[in-house]
């Protein structure tokens, strides 16, 4: 009906970094949450990324509603991600958080003056960086493994037993085997944590993933796709560009041959735990 | 029968190459890896439109329940994935092993209810011929 709220559009920010003909265009063959081609707003020595995108779509109500809905929350999540991924071999990139829209592009380089002070050290800080993943998790099919591997004697004899009894038996071991295995994961996570901090230059903790979303998300990554098993440590490391894989090879060296663990290495990533600013009374606190 | 192995030689595939921003086709980045990085991670500042902050931290925490506890989210209520196919594949699982233990058992009662049924007609044959 309203042509003109069919036509309008808001700015939707991705990244700063500094603006360089490269990062230009760079931006230019990216397309952003609405499929929208991405450009750089500048002004003096930062840019934004940043795209055109639907007001309808990205005014408060119907952003809201978009974000309580998986699929639509997972669209715009890659689609942001995307274009960040695709400026941060570029040099250094600050992401910004999810879903920071703008009326217009005056208001972005209003902000970006803003907050000068703050985005510069940040990028100089950032600069020739990747972030890698490192996530530790107990494997599940070792400790059954270890179930099956327990000779039939040693048990008391589980064939005499009643059907309840041999059940409650069989998930006694099962517990046993899994409490050894995460004691087994958690040394195997802090050797791992020493071999990558002497590489890093920055280490955040990100809580481990145990929720549904993270069992459906181990399904597919490095680490042969199995399922299963509690994360037990998450954590994000900054790292120079030149011993990016270096790192990576020396973490999973560490993981090698260890029973009952699993590690995945992601990334590289642009340096999104590290794009903090140093004053925490910036960072808005949970409520 | 399984035994142990070491990981190396368990693991079928070899570790993925790197992928240069995780934008590979196989290693795409899981969804919660990058929720994790977009939501509670990067640069926050104020935009013009007020889903930010508060909204958005609201979100973050939903989002951070649902990587790191479901059951701290349904003590809040907050159970909002649960209708989606897509993440209700452990529920399913779960579901999957509880109706085989269910089988089991089913099956193992009915094989003594068989048995029992067997030595109670063999007793009675016994006191017929005796």
């Amino acid at each position: 009906m309203t042509e003109s709220a069919q036509r309008q559009h808001m700015v939707y920010a991705y990244a700063v970094l500094r603006p360089t003909p490269e990062a230009a265009r760079a931006a230019a063959v990216l397309r952003g949450v609405a499929d929208e081609q991405v450009g750089l707003v500048e002004t003096g020595d930062l840019a934004a990324a940043v795209g055109p995108v639907p007001a309808e779509e990205f005014e408060e109500g119907a952003l809201k509603a978009g974000l309580e809905e998986l699929p639509r929350l997972e669209a715009l999540a890659r689609g942001h991600h995307g274009v960040v991924a695709g400026l941060a071999p570029l040099g250094a990139v600050l992401p910004l958080r999810l879903a920071t829209v703008y009326r217009d592009e005056d208001r972005v380089r209003q902000v970006l003056q803003e907050r000068r002070d703050q985005f510069l050290p940040l990028l100089e800080r950032l600069a020739g960086h990747v972030e890698w993943g490192v996530k530790v998790y107990t494997d599940p099919t070792d400790s059954l493994a270890r179930d099956a591997a327990v000779p039939a004697g040693a048990t008391g004899g589980e064939d005499a037993l009643s059907p309840g009894r041999a059940y409650l038996a069989a998930r006694r071991r099962r517990r046993r085997g899994a409490e050894e295995a995460w004691q087994t994961a958690a040394r195997t996570a802090a050797r791992i944590a020493e071999e990558a901090g002497a590489l890093a230059v920055g280490r955040v903790a990100h809580r481990p993933q145990r929720g549904e979303l993270a069992q459906v998300a181990g399904g597919g990554t490095a680490g042969g796709g199995k399922p299963g098993g509690e994360n037990i440590a998450n954590d994000a490391y900054l790292v120079s560009a030149d011993r990016a894989e270096e790192f990576r090879s020396r973490v999973l060296a560490a993981a090698e041959g260890q029973p009952g663990v699993r590690v995945e290495v992601t990334g590289p990533w642009a340096p999104y735990s590290f794009a903090l600013p140093p004053d925490p009374a910036a960072r808005p606190e949970p409520v | 029968m399984t035994t142990t192995e070491p990981v190396a030689g368990r693991l079928g595939p070899p570790r993925l190459p790197a992928t240069p921003y995780g934008q590979g086709a196989e290693g795409a980045p899981s969804l919660a890896d990058i929720l994790e990085r977009v939501l509670d991670k990067g640069v926050v500042i104020a935009g013009d439109i007020r889903i930010n902050l508060l909204d958005i931290e609201l979100l973050t925490i939903k989002l951070r329940l649902l990587v790191a506890s479901v059951d701290k989210a349904k003590e809040m209520g907050i159970d909002w994935w649960e209708h989606d196919p897509s993440l209700s594949s452990r529920a399913r699982t779960r579901a999957v092993q509880d109706d085989d233990q269910e089988r089991s058992l089913t099956e193992e009662n009915a094989r003594l209810r068989a048995e029992i049924a067997a030595l109670r007609a063999r007793a009675e044959d016994r006191s017929v011929d005796g």
